[in-house]
C-alpha cells in the first residue's frame, strides 16, 4: 500500500530530526544539526535492506517516489514565500558568491580527475 | 468576485498546488521553447517565484491571504520531507562505481563551496554565523541553502540570498560548462564523475553536461546526486561547528 512508503518515510524523518535536534542539545546549540542529512542516510539503509528481503513492493516505492516528485514544486513554493524584497537591498551578495564558488569548482575539475586516475592504475 | 477569493483562501494549500502547476508548466515551457535548453526549466521556475515573492514582505507572495497556502506548501517540514525522499534514488552501489576520485569530488565540492562562500560573505559584510553558515550552504546547492538556514534559525532574507545563490549556481554551471568543458578536460566518462561530485547542482549538471556532451550527463548526475544529501548532513553540523569556533 502507498501508504506504508509514506509511513516510512515519516519514521525517516521523525527520528533523523530527533537524531538531529538530540545532537543539537548535546552540544549546546539550540537548533537542528544535520536531521534532514541523517534521515536520508537512515531512508538509504532501510530501502537496500528492504529490497534485499523483497519487501519493498511497487506501491510502497510509490508512497516515496511521489515525495520525490514534488520536491521541485515545494522549492518553488519555498522561493515564493521568502523575503526577497530585504534579501535584494543586501547587495549582489548572491550572484558574486554563486559566480565565483562555480568557476573555483570548474577550475578543479583536472585536480581532482589526475588524482583519482592515478588511483585507478594502481589499483588496477 | 468575493465568493472565489473567500474558497481559494480556505483550501490554500489545494490553490498553492494550482499556482505552482501553472508557475512550473510556464517556465518548462519558455526553457525548451524560447530559451531552446540553455537555462533549465527549474531555474526559471525559481526565479520566478522569486520575482512572485517581491509582491508581499516578509513571508514573500504569501503576504497577499489569497496566496498563504503557499507558505504551507513551502515551509520547512514539506520540503525537508520531499528532500529527505530524494535519498531513495541513492542506490549505495552507485557511490562504489563513482569510485575513490567521485567520493574525493564530492567531500572537496561540498566543502570548499560552503567556506569559499563564507569567506565571500565575509568580505562583503556578513558578520553573524548563522548567516553566513547558510550563504556557504547555498553555494552548494539552492537546496542545501534553507535546509541549513532553517535548521539554524537564519532570517528569511538570508534564506532567500542563499536560494538565489544555489540558482546562480545552476545558471553559471549551464551556460559554463560547454564553455569551459575542453580546458578543464571535460570529455570522458571519468572527469565528468568528478565534475558532477565538485559542481553537485544536479539540474546545473545535468544541462551542462547534456550541452556539452550527452553521452556525459549519466556519470555527472551519478554523484551531484548525493551531494545535496552530504552538503544537509555537513553544512548545519561539522561545518557550523567550524566557523563557531573560528568566529566566536
Amino acid at each position: 500500500m502507498t501508504i506504508y512508503g509514506v509511513a516510512i518515510l515519516a519514521f525517516c524523518f521523525l527520528v533523523g530530526k530527533l537524531i538531529g535536534n538530540a545532537l543539537g542539545l548535546a552540544i549546546g546549540i539550540n537548533g537542528d544539526v544535520g536531521g534532514v542529512g541523517f534521515a536520508m542516510i537512515l531512508l538509504i539503509f532501510s530501502n537496500a535492506y528492504m529490497k534485499k528481503n523483497g519487501w519493498l513492493e511497487a506501491p510502497t516505492e510509490k508512497g516515496i517516489l511521489f515525495w520525490t516528485s514534488m520536491y521541485i514544486p515545494i522549492v518553488v513554493a519555498m522561493s515564493a514565500t521568502q523575503n526577497v524584497k530585504a534579501a535584494i537591498s543586501g547587495g549582489p551578495v548572491a550572484i558574486v558568491v554563486g559566480v565565483v564558488v562555480t568557476i573555483t569548482g570548474f577550475l578543479l575539475v583536472p585536480m581532482i580527475s589526475k588524482i583519482g586516475k592515478k588511483e585507478q592504475i594502481e589499483s588496477n | 468576485m468575493e465568493i472565489i477569493e473567500k474558497l481559494l483562501s480556505k483550501n490554500g494549500l489545494v490553490f498553492a498546488f494550482l499556482v505552482v502547476g501553472v508557475i512550473m508548466l510556464t517556465s518548462y515551457w519558455v526553457s525548451k521553447n524560447i530559451l531552446r535548453n540553455k537555462i533549465p526549466g527549474v531555474a526559471i521556475a525559481i526565479i520566478v517565484a522569486l520575482i512572485l515573492a517581491l509582491f508581499g514582505n516578509k513571508k514573500g507572495i504569501a503576504d497577499i491571504s489569497l496566496f498563504s497556502g503557499m507558505a504551507l506548501l513551502g515551509g520547512s517540514m514539506l520540503r525537508d520531507f520531499s528532500v529527505v525522499s530524494t535519498a531513495m534514488g541513492a542506490d549505495l552501489d552507485k557511490i562504489k562505481q563513482a569510485g575513490l576520485a567521485g567520493t574525493v569530488s564530492l567531500l572537496v565540492g561540498v566543502s570548499f563551496s560552503f567556506f569559499l562562500g563564507v569567506v565571500l560573505a565575509v568580505s562583503l559584510g556578513y558578520t553573524d554565523v548563522v548567516s553566513l553558515a547558510t550563504i556557504g550552504a547555498g553555494a552548494c546547492t539552492y537546496i542545501v541553502g534553507p535546509v541549513t538556514g532553517s535548521a539554524l534559525g537564519a532570517s528569511s532574507e538570508v534564506i532567500a540570498i542563499s536560494i538565489a545563490t544555489g540558482v546562480v549556481k545552476v545558471i553559471v554551471t549551464t551556460i559554463g560548462t560547454p564553455i569551459i568543458a575542453k580546458s578543464i578536460k571535460l570529455d570522458n566518462p571519468h572527469s565528468a564523475v568528478v565534475f558532477g561530485g565538485l559542481l553537485g547542482t544536479t539540474s546545473g549538471v545535468a544541462a551542462g553536461l547534456a550541452a556539452t556532451d550527452p553521452k556525459l550527463v549519466p556519470y555527472g548526475a551519478l554523484t551531484a546526486t548525493f551531494y545535496t544529501g552530504l552538503g544537509c548532513l555537513l553544512c548545519p553540523s561539522v561545518f557550523y561547528f567550524i566557523l563557531n569556533i573560528f568566529i566566536a
